[in-house]
């Protein structure tokens, strides 16, 4: 972004900011930094990002990534994500992903590993597509899912498929501090070879005395075989102790939900920490009749039809958001999705990314939706 | 878009009410099949250009201060005015394309939100502050919405003259028209400077139709941006060159002061090259010979499709290369942009002759000529409608 009429807010020592300062005078209305990028995109500082290092498949469907992150970085903490920017046929697309590898990892890379989901655009850009020596937008880390730092806690780590990431850089961080807490976890694959990280997990299995890996394979067992799936019953099985542990579960949202219930049964739910990923995309309602519209700064919201362009809507109800042309050509009413479902009336195209940008005049809800007017 | 169709409009064409209705819809086709092609390619060709533009720009000022190390006072083999002159001009002239580059064809695509479907934070309308002396967002309200919406309307788009000038006879003849080639000349030296006053706000004022405290903040806003200019190109960097020239003319003679001059100079000469420049490329698309005007009435009430035939008829393109296009902003393809604003502009040229024959095929005119045709009509109206009196176009526009 090119902030507008914002002071640099770099900090750093007293000669360099006086310096930055005056090469952004000379570089206005950029920032040198926007120079800088020219030389090397790891240096700026309007944006980060980081360079693909490496590559490597973990499945069949997995790949990990291995990212140089650039300047203003901040360590991570195991379980925490990143958000990821690509773009894909020349449209930029935001996902966030956990950071698989270990703060103490020495070369200042970290990975994110990645499965390629079924009709996911940016999942399989990023497993079959992405280039040693590319450049992507990243975030700083972010996220309250890691272990405590001092307290002795002896962690169960439920987790499935691509869920194991977050338990990864937490297992990895403990090898790596030589203190491995006393664990069990209990993960789900389809078969060894495709698990991700399989390998590694059974070398840590073996050689660590105090974590314990249950493995269940699911495509090795009978569609109605109880196994297959978390339950009550197979969790005392594993692991006898589990009231007492603090349980770390990641993982498709059927297990999350399943582990969530057995947990507060037990009336245990504050020793339950879970991880999951917020739907970037809206559903579509079928029938599409309008909905509740939201506008989130000025605290309001009203009922609207299919028909009725949300500019309207926004100046029927009160306010009076910024507009011009009001027939979907001069940009001035453009806003930000921040949530829902919304149509544009010329093409019936309908918007449901969170962040999309909405032509308030020509789009109508779909559904309920959420702007940022 | 369909159901403000009243036909109350009147376009001086000969189509019915349904003609014109099939005229639009072929034109939308045309549109969303294009912004549907959209993808990678143009994604590359914007980034790439970007670049391009930030070297040129930075080689440029460079190359300037290198320049200095050949001034004669140097007394090594090389020194000599000449070889002076001719790295300085080359450093003037490749800054002063850089700034063409960035207003043109970088900034002002990118604040009509054509590349705002990338979804590239760094590439946005919202946010893209341009290498001009008028704030973006003042600059996307003049144009993108009184100018882009109420193209040729004689009272309603400020374009239209700018309010100075007497471009069509449609606007009534008087005295202080007739100063109008010597507006003609300054604007097109100053153009930077008139594009950050060309707000109806100011005019109001001028006319007597607003207060003058009114235009306060409008000033302080457009004051800041200017001085953001003004002291990039016409104090740091001559007076960086001034600072490290200092300690040098204790061995070497010549004056930092001289040195100063010379940079500020060179910054204002590129502004002048990008002002003459934007200035011809723009009067081309909307004053030449057998473009339309309209009147408020002309357009009441009009449908997408009167919409559409009305920046046809009141734009006009320019013919050339394929570096011409870039270096104009694809601004020579003004009958696309006018159609299309927010459809990126390295897709103009794809489209302009699918637009040309789908105009034809209507029997509509589509002006386009030569940068000389194009400027050459342009001049000799401005001289001719000085005086009172004038041509109009045909009351019935055909190809």
């Amino acid at each position: 972004m090119i902030p507008r009429d914002q002071e640099s807010t770099r900090s750093g020592g007293g000669w360099l900011h006086w310096l930055s300062t005056l090469t952004d005078m000379m570089a206005y209305p950029l920032k040198t930094s926007h120079y800088v990028e020219l030389v090397n995109p790891l240096w700026t500082t309007h944006k980060m990002q980081a360079r693909v290092e490496a590559v490597w498949d973990e499945t069949s469907h997995a790949r990990t990534i291995t990212l140089r992150p650039g300047a203003n970085w901040r360590g991570h903490r195991p379980g925490q994500h990143v958000r990821i920017g690509v773009a894909v046929d020349g449209k930029h697309y935001t996902r966030t992903y956990t950071v698989s590898s270990a703060p103490e990892r020495g070369d200042g890379c970290f990975t994110i590993t990645v499965k390629a989901i079924d009709g996911g655009r940016l999942s399989h850009y990023l497993v079959r597509k992405l280039k040693v020596g590319d450049y992507v937008p990243v975030g700083l880390p972010q996220g309250d899912f890691y272990l405590p730092d001092a307290s002795p806690t002896q962690p169960l780590f439920i987790t499935a498929g691509s869920g194991i990431t977050p338990a990864m850089s937490m297992l990895r961080s403990m090898l790596a501090q030589q203190r491995m807490a006393n664990s069990v976890h209990i993960h789900y694959a389809p078969s060894p070879q495709e698990t991700i990280f399989g390998q590694e997990l059974r070398e840590i299995d073996a050689a660590q005395k105090h974590y314990t890996l249950h493995e269940i394979h699911t495509a090795a067992l009978a569609a109605d075989d109880p196994a297959r799936h978390f339950s009550l019953e197979n969790l005392a099985r594993l692991c006898p102790d589990w009231q007492s542990r603090d349980c770390y579960a990641c993982g498709p949202a059927d297990l999350l939900r399943a582990v969530e219930a057995t947990w507060e049964e037990a009336g245990l739910a504050h020793r339950l920490h879970i991880e999951r990923f917020r739907a970037d995309l809206a559903e579509v309602p079928d029938d599409a009749v309008g909905g509740r519209v939201r506008f989130a700064n000025s605290d309001l919201e009203v009922e609207a039809d299919s028909a009725t362009n949300l500019l309207r809507v926004a100046e029927d109800a009160g306010l009076n958001p910024p507009h011009g042309c009001r027939m979907g050509i001069c940009h001035t009413c453009n806003t930000t999705l921040k949530s829902g479902c919304v149509r544009d009336l010329r093409t019936g195209e309908v918007l449901n990314e969170a962040g999309a940008i909405v032509q308030t005049c020509v789009c109508a809800a779909a559904g309920d939706c959420e702007l940022d007017l | 878009m369909s159901q403000t169709a009243t036909a109350k409009a009147r376009l001086p064409v000969d189509l019915t009410d349904e003609e014109i209705e099939a005229f639009g819809r072929d034109m939308d086709a045309i549109y969303y099949e294009t912004l549907e092609s959209r993808g990678e390619r143009d994604r590359l060709y914007i980034l790439r250009l970007i670049r391009t533009q930030r070297t040129l720009a930075f080689s440029g000022r460079m190359l300037m201060y290198a320049s200095l190390f050949l001034l004669p006072a140097w007394d090594h083999a090389l020194a000599s005015w000449g070889a002076m002159i001719i790295v300085m001009a080359l450093g003037v002239v490749m800054l002063g394309v850089a700034k063409i580059l960035e207003n043109m064809e970088i900034a002002h695509n990118v604040l009509h939100a054509q590349w705002d479907w990338m979804k590239d934070p760094d590439i946005q309308s919202n946010t893209w502050e341009w290498d001009n002396m008028s704030p973006s967002d003042r600059w996307m309200h003049s144009h993108n919405v009184v100018h882009h919406t109420w193209t040729n309307v004689v009272g309603k788009d400020l374009d239209v003259g700018y309010g100075i000038m007497r471009v069509t006879p449609m606007q009534e003849w008087h005295p202080k028209y007739l100063l109008q080639p010597v507006w003609f000349v300054l604007l097109a030296l100053l153009f930077e400077e008139g594009v950050a006053l060309h707000e109806q706000a100011i005019v109001d004022v001028v006319e007597g139709r607003k207060d003058r405290k009114e235009l306060k903040p409008l000033l302080k806003r457009i004051g800041a941006k200017v001085w953001g200019q003004v002291r990039k190109d016409y104090l740091l960097w001559p007076a960086v060159g001034a600072v490290v020239a200092m300690p040098i003319s204790l061995f070497v003679d010549f004056s930092p002061i001289t040195i100063f001059f010379m940079i500020a100079g060179g910054n204002a000469v590129a502004n002048i090259i990008r002002n003459l420049w934007a200035f011809m490329i723009i009067f081309c698309g909307h004053f030449p010979e057998g473009v339309y005007s309209f009147t408020e009435e002309q357009v009441d009430g009009e449908s997408r499709g009167h919409w559409y035939i009305r920046q046809l008829l009141g734009s006009a393109n320019i013919q050339g290369g394929p570096l011409f296009h870039v270096l104009s902003g694809n601004l020579s393809h003004q009958i696309e942009h006018h159609l299309f604003p927010d459809m990126c502009s390295n897709r103009y040229p794809e489209v302009a002759p699918r637009v040309r024959a789908l105009a034809a095929r209507y029997g509509l005119p589509y002006n386009t000529g030569s940068l000389w045709r194009q400027f050459g009509t342009t001049w000799r109206n401005n001289l001719r409608l000085a005086l009172p009196g004038g041509k109009l176009p045909p009351a019935v526009a055909t190809a």
